[in-house]
């Protein structure tokens, strides 16, 4: 498919990054020419350099013949205004950036369908969500959501000290009589999809798939549902910790956010009622002490630089607090954190492009027999979730998975039929109008009939 | 370093140059020639030589960087036109392998220079291989392995910018595999329409190939001992005709194909082109009236000499060694010019010779006004300071590489203007030169060493110097 790219900063770097390893022709447009000539250099795509909304610099990527263009500069109206005009020009579908908060109102909806955006993705509010989704259930390290969120898909490291050490699967689910499926490992640098006779080991990064309320109870039999977290400190007042104060404040928790730029600290005290702000340097671990940070539930870096997270989150985890989440935005780093027992790493730009590689997807196989609608990279994108809505017209309704004869690397991780979870077993069949949860490593779906061998 | 890679990179592209090898073969069998069989022992040769490094180095990790893209185009050309000098020496129709190696790379690199005295002697089968290696060498062999095959590394855009002749090395579409396929595509096509014009004129079909891959390939070689001289006014004008078009930057011809027609035309580079060429033919017209009579034959003639020369293609209607000094001074100064970007010329490259010229005018504007601040700009587009840099610095290492080679060309017991033509056509791949290596006669009289000298002067300049420069550079193989 043929996409364009305006604006290769941190999040459109990675973009550019995931649709080129889709295998998609992609045209990436900077301001920039040393941006276009390493981002040339690296990945296989086309670089054109010149203002993004400029008629000519589109023109001259050939927007008219786009499919889809995304917007991802800095700026959320120059993202705008390049949509609108690339839009007017004939490409496909477009996509927008747009971060500020002023804009992600209740008038969302009037700017996007007013500018004839198909898409307005917002990375920062991307990563609010997905830190506040980990800080409901502290012990895991990730968790994604799908359809109506009936379904859920959490990654646990696996502590030496955990009971399912040396369990196998077909033990785990006698021992545990809850509802649930493991589907993804990851040991080492390898990406196992287990089967029964696979033992757990400490060490593991394990994934899987059950109903919210499935999950909260198998963590409370495992014994690792220690306790709610409440008192949440933030480090550094950006756009992510805008909107996730703004959730957490409305869901009753205490929110304290330590920045160093007074006129920040006033603006978030103004619009956000509840919150402490506290002036200082973050950096300074006896302020951090002063505010009370052994005494947290959360502790939550949001800092623009990856190495300021990094090192205060392992300091606090130094201090055992129950939850320590860092954002990292550079994928060195974040392999490099968790090596240092990091476990739980947020990163604004793959939420990001995770987004727009379902999208992209979607949009390809809009012809197939079923629909991505969701879509998560797991284990450092070695592995993908991706949820499909099969229409009536999908070759295998009606038959037991046991009869299926699936590529290897996939697994069929969990079924929603009228809002109804079911975690699949052999005899299970799909019917139309289902949602199916794939869970694939190795493997790039597009349609669900691809997990056929 | 991955050498790994390297060496895989260049297996393939020996396994490829087995396959090329075969076409040949076939040739010579049609015309019952005894070089069939040479012919086969290099493809055994190829296809052994290419399987081992292509088993043997497969690489773990396909990450490669430019200096890797250097080192397999460099290692590349060497080995293929090793290999591609066999048949000839095989066959005994060249016994000295230097002599066959000077002839392969000459081919390759579409220079066109030959030690050859009686070219009319020679077989068939190695007369189409020659002439093969034109057109393959022309557009780029690693460019058409890119083209063809299916799972080239992410990075290949390096190993495409150190083959492609050029300043600026930019893709046509996103991915480097379609670029090289849409640049061949056109290639190709070009290719057979001039074919078609040449078997309209009445030419043979065999001498069509051979002269539509030596005018493509912008190489030269002939298979008469006279160049093109006796073929009808018309071929000599479709042969001129299509040298100049094989000379223009490839994009434009793709511009057009997607109806972008304008930018295509208002190309700078091009119009630059055209100008010095209608300027040196008109020069060369007036100054040959005395010698060859009237005055349409004065301009057919000065205009193939020009085409021949400025796209570095080489071949000849005329002994332009018997023309008045002025005439011979333009075609001197053509050579080092060359063809546009992102063709299959050499030479300096026009676009090169333009940006040096608006670099010039830009420092005396900043020498008259010490404070003044301009930028230089290029088809449209302002260029960045590194580019400038680059640009004359090629010049630089260049006019270096160019007075080396003719340095030690000097031992040689010719005149000077047979020595400095000689270098100066070999390194700008044009073939002919003036005195002793005139359109008429052959480098034969050269020593073996000197013979090795050139065919390095020619793929340093068909490589644009820089890739093989880093290969023998020792800082490329230290460790840290």
């Amino acid at each position: 498919m043929k996409i364009t790219v305006v604006g290769c900063g941190k999040i459109g770097a990675t973009i550019v990054a995931n649709l080129a390893a889709e295998g998609h022709d992609v045209v990436a447009i900077d301001n920039s020419p040393a941006v276009i000539a390493e981002i040339t250099n690296i990945y296989d795509v086309m670089g054109v350099c010149g203002n993004g909304a400029d008629y000519d610099t589109l023109a001259e990527a050939g927007v008219e013949k786009t499919e889809l263009f995304i917007a991802s500069t800095g700026s959320d109206e120059l993202n705008m205004l390049s949509c609108f005009v690339a839009g007017r020009m004939g490409a496909g579908h477009t996509i927008a950036k747009i971060s500020n908060p002023e804009y992600n109102d209740q008038n969302i909806a009037f700017m996007q369908k007013e500018l004839g955006l198909s898409l307005a993705v917002n990375p920062e509010l991307l990563a609010a969500h997905e830190i506040y989704n980990v800080l409901g259930l502290p012990s895991a390290a990730k968790i994604e959501t799908f359809s109506g969120r009936s379904f859920e898909i959490v990654e646990l490291l696996l502590r030496s000290d955990s009971p399912l050490d040396g369990m196998s699967l077909i033990e785990l689910r006698k021992k545990y009589k809850a509802a649930f499926l493991v589907c993804v490992v990851h040991r080492g640098d390898q990406v196992y999809i287990p089967d029964g006779n696979f033992v757990l080991r400490s060490g593991d990064r394990i994934a899987l798939t059950a109903s919210p309320i499935e999950i909260r109870k198998l963590m409370k039999m495992l014994g690792i549902m220690q306790k709610h977290v409440r008192d949440v400190m933030i480090l550094g007042a950006g756009k992510t910790a805008f909107y996730l104060s703004k959730m957490l404040l409305a869901s009753g928790n205490s929110v304290k956010i330590v920045e160093l730029d007074r006129e920040k600290c006033l603006e978030f005290s103004d619009k956000l009622k509840g919150v402490s702000m506290i002036n200082g340097d973050g950096a300074q671990q006896e302020l951090l002490l002063e505010e009370g940070l052994p005494q947290m539930d959360a502790f939550v870096t949001l800092t623009g630089s990856d190495e300021e997270n990094i090192l205060l989150s392992v300091f606090a985890a130094s201090r055992n607090i129950y939850k320590v989440v860092t954002k990292v935005n550079r994928d060195e780093f974040a392999s490099l954190a968790e090596k240092l027992g990091l476990d739980c790493i947020i990163s604004p730009r793959k939420s990001v492009s995770d987004v727009i590689v379902r999208y992209a997807r979607a949009l390809q196989n809009s012809e197939g027999s079923s629909n991505v609608e969701t879509l998560y990279k797991l284990m450092d994108g070695k592995a993908e979730a991706l949820e499909f809505s099969v229409r009536s017209d999908f070759s295998l309704l009606g038959i037991p998975l046991k009869d299926m004869s699936l590529k290897s690397g996939i697994l069929i991780g969990g079924i929603i039929r009228a809002r109804r979870t079911i975690i699949p077993t052999g005899d299970d069949v799909i019917l139309s109008g289902d949602k199916v949860i794939v869970v694939a490593a190795g493997q790039r779906l597009e349609d669900l009939a691809d997990i056929i061998r | 370093m991955n050498l790994r890679m390297v060496f895989y990179t260049t297996g393939r592209i020996v396994l490829f140059e087995a396959l090329m090898l075969m076409l040949p073969a076939v040739v010579s069998l049609i015309y019952g020639e005894s070089c069939f069989y040479a012919f086969l022992i290099a493809v055994f040769v190829a296809a052994v030589l290419g399987g081992i490094l292509f088993f043997a180095a497969k690489p773990k990790d396909s990450v490669i960087y430019a200096k890797e893209g250097f080192l397999t185009v460099a290692l590349a050309w060497i080995t293929l036109s090793a290999i591609g000098a066999l048949p000839f020496t095989i066959s005994g129709e060249i016994p000295s392998y230097i002599d066959s190696f000077f002839e392969t790379v000459s081919g390759f690199t579409t220079t066109g220079a030959s030690i050859l005295t009686d070219v009319e002697a020679m077989s068939h089968g190695l007369l189409f291989w020659r002439s093969f290696t034109h057109w393959v060498g022309g557009m780029g062999v690693l460019v058409f392995v890119m083209a063809v095959i299916p799972d080239m590394s992410d990075r290949s855009i390096h190993i495409m910018r150190a083959e492609m002749p050029g300043p600026i090395i930019g893709k046509l579409v996103p991915k480097v595999k379609e670029t090289a396929k849409i640049l061949y595509l056109i290639y190709i096509v070009m290719t057979l329409v001039q074919i078609l014009f040449l078997l309209f004129g009445g030419m043979s079909l065999f001498d069509s190939l051979v002269h539509a891959f030596g005018t493509a390939g912008t190489g030269g070689f002939g298979i008469k001992a006279d160049s093109v001289t006796s073929y009808s006014p018309y071929l000599q004008w479709v042969i001129a005709i299509f040298m100049l078009i094989f000379g223009v930057n490839f994009n434009l011809y793709y511009l057009i194909l997607v109806k972008r027609i304008k930018s295509a035309v208002t190309s700078t580079e091009l119009w630059v082109y055209v100008l010095i060429v209608g300027a040196s033919t008109l020069a060369i017209t007036v100054n040959i009236l005395p010698i060859v009579g009237t005055v349409g034959d004065s301009i057919r003639t000065a205009l193939f000499q020009v085409s021949s020369i400025i796209t570095t293609t080489g071949y000849a209607t005329a002994d332009f060694n018997l023309w008045p000094g002025f005439s011979k001074g333009i075609l001197l100064i053509l050579m080092f010019i060359g063809g546009c970007a992102g063709s299959t010329a050499g030479g300096l490259k026009v676009s090169r010779v333009i940006i040096l010229f608006k670099m010039i005018r830009g420092e005396i504007k900043r020498m008259i006004h010490p404070r003044s601040v301009s930028v230089v700009r290029f088809e449209g587009k302002q260029l960045e300071e590194n580019t400038l840099g680059s640009v004359s610095l090629y010049f630089a290492i260049y006019m270096v590489c160019f007075f080396a080679v003719f340095l030690l060309l000097c031992f040689e017991p010719f005149d000077m203007e047979t020595n400095f033509t000689a270098a100066a056509s070999c390194f700008n791949n044009v073939g002919p030169g003036l005195g002793g290596v005139g359109p008429m006669s052959s480098y034969a009289a050269y020593s073996p060493f000197s013979k090795l000298l050139l065919s390095f002067a020619m793929l340093l300049g068909r490589l644009e110097i820089f890739p093989l420069i880093i290969a023998l550079s020792p800082s490329t193989w230290a460790k840290k």
